[in-house]
């Protein structure tokens, strides 16, 4: 099978580095996508976390929102929310956290409060969620959202969650434990945090995706690393499994998927 | 201790003026029959809590009865914005909204400190995000015992907290499972709990172990059937999921929303009449 979408390629490439086995606090819409297609094909004992209080969910339909009633049935256990935050994330028991956000900057700090002053935003975005928290407690932290000027900026108005700050070790100056971001997962390809400067660096692009696209798609003079491959296409087996829960979704909610 | 009466009864006497409210859920059991209460009995100058305001307080803050939101997550779920919201922050209209932000792990401790009777919350967060530079209230705290920094916030003590279940017992007692969110935290940290159900049982027939609270830590206890429409009640009924999407198209505009709010909510004598009369405009639309 040859002919696939941006995002299904920025979906099947986000899965790919779920493992099985591990334990994924899950981000409504794309990183949920994305991990149930990990729980579908390579990685059937991944467990899914959502804040809203799902353990192991194993939902048959991608979510529409946070809190749909598919997660509950078909999750290993059902808690409180404050147990989440409390016990399973600060607690040290997530391996993962896969986040969506509005906006990227090169050190992966991540915007999904404002564009625009605060005090008068020009757009006034939903806001935290989990993220921050998600972002300083998760073993490590996955980043899925679609390429573009708007989303990759040079400067954020304002940093929501973060990332490396302003790169090398501030993160670690900072206080965070954590690995923090180790990919970003877009519809164009991949891009790592250099490990001395921890800017976002391109280490994989998209079959029939140009350098020119990614360098359009980035408000940053973005750097590509010096052995960049090509990512795998999808297999068979990862498209059909994708199309079979897309279609499955659309059938019972009348769309694809959500956002938080 | 709860008595069982009417949801007017329960907002006539326990929702005032300038109270704090909490009217929690996390997209299950979402308690819209009373917020469309609030909104019918006019309430001025609320503060608003909840960790994810979706519609019912979109429809506050759009026909102005709130004068400060406190959220960690806004949003329209599966959709995008709660443009009303949007519109208060954004524009001040219909005036402006006090907003006070935070996270969900945050929050969610705020209430189990509240619950706890404590006057903070200890947890690790906020490092390295904006938010502590646009909510003074977010601190941070030394631990006495490890020299470690932890981000120290106040806890919430709502006037009133709100939630919805799926069902109570004679005396009172609530039952409430699948998603459960926050609500027994934050109905512990209310001064008064307000909880409508799905309906009144003999007994609640429910394990050890199960979410129940207890008639005597409750104010009041109503029964609405289908009261969290467009949510969904576990073991009841599901999502309306086409609602949310065309709460988009009715909030985008000031006026077809207050249009909307007068019709469906202001105009009608309750939750029921409100689900009758909604029927009827889909009805008209497919028709």
């Amino acid at each position: 099978m040859t002919d696939f979408t941006t995002n299904e390629m920025m979906t099947v490439a986000a899965a790919r580095r779920l493992q099985n086995g591990a334990v994924c606090f899950v981000g409504i819409g794309l990183p949920s996508t994305a991990a149930n297609l990990a729980r579908l094909t390579h990685a059937p004992d991944v467990v899914l976390i959502y804040e809203s209080g799902p353990i192991g969910a194993k939902p048959q339909v991608l979510p529409l929102s946070i809190g749909d009633g598919d997660l509950a049935l078909n999750a290993d256990t059902v808690v409180a929310t404050p147990e989440i935050f409390r016990y399973w994330l600060q607690g040290g028991r997530i391996n993962v956290g896969f986040l969506g956000a509005a906006q990227i900057d090169r050190f992966a700090n991540l915007n999904t409060t404002v564009i625009g002053p605060y005090d008068r935003p020009k757009t006034r975005l939903p806001g935290a969620g989990g993220a921050p928290e998600i972002a300083g407690s998760a073993g490590e932290i996955l980043i899925i959202l679609r390429q573009s000027r708007r989303a990759f900026v040079d400067q954020l108005d304002f940093i929501t969650t973060v990332g490396f700050l302003d790169g090398g070790d501030a993160r670690e100056r900072a206080g965070l434990k954590t690995k923090g971001p180790v990919a970003v997962i877009t519809d164009l390809g991949i891009l790592e945090p250099d490990p001395v400067t921890r800017e976002l660096t391109v280490t994989h692009i998209h079959r029939g995706v140009t350098r020119e696209q990614l360098v359009a798609a980035t408000g940053w003079p973005l750097k590509f690393a010096d052995n960049v491959v090509e990512t795998e296409p999808p297999t068979e087996t990862e498209l059909v499994a994708l199309r079979d829960l897309n279609a499955r979704t659309a059938a019972a909610h009348g769309q694809d998927q959500g956002s938080e | 201790m709860a008595e069982i009466v009417s949801l007017r009864e329960a907002v006539a006497g326990l929702i005032h003026d300038g109270d704090q409210v909490a009217m929690e859920g996390f997209t299950h059991l979402i308690p819209s029959a009373a917020g469309h209460e609030v909104a019918r009995q006019g309430r001025r100058d609320l503060t608003l809590v909840r960790m994810t305001p979706d519609l019912i307080y979109d429809q506050l803050i759009g026909i102005g009865a709130a004068k400060k939101l406190i959220f960690s997550w806004g949003g329209n779920p599966g959709v995008g914005s709660l443009h009303r919201l949007r519109e208060a922050v954004e524009g001040d209209w219909p005036h402006r909204l006090e907003i006070e932000e935070h996270s969900h792990a945050d929050l969610a401790n705020a209430y189990v400190a509240g619950a706890a009777n404590l006057p903070f919350a200890v947890m690790r967060g906020y490092i390295g995000s904006d938010l502590p530079k646009v909510n003074p209230l977010l601190k941070t705290i030394t631990c006495p015992f490890t020299g470690e920094v932890l981000a120290a916030v106040p806890s919430l003590r709502p006037d009133v907290t709100v939630i919805h279940a799926q069902k109570a017992d004679r005396r009172g007692n609530v039952l409430l499972w699948g998603i459960i969110g926050v609500q027994k935290e934050a109905a512990l940290a209310a001064k008064r709990t307000i909880v409508t159900v799905e309906e009144i049982v003999d007994s609640l027939d429910a394990p050890p172990n199960a979410c129940i609270l207890p008639h005597w830590a409750l104010s009041a206890v109503c029964v609405e059937p289908g009261g969290a429409f467009p949510s969904y009640a576990q073991g009841y009924y599901d999502r309306d999921n086409r609602f949310y999407p065309a709460w988009d198209k009715i909030a985008r505009n000031r006026d077809t929303f207050l249009a909307w709010m007068k019709r469906h909510v202001l105009d009608t004598q309750n939750f029921a009449e409100f689900r009758r009369v909604l029927a009827e405009t889909a009805a008209a639309k497919e028709g």
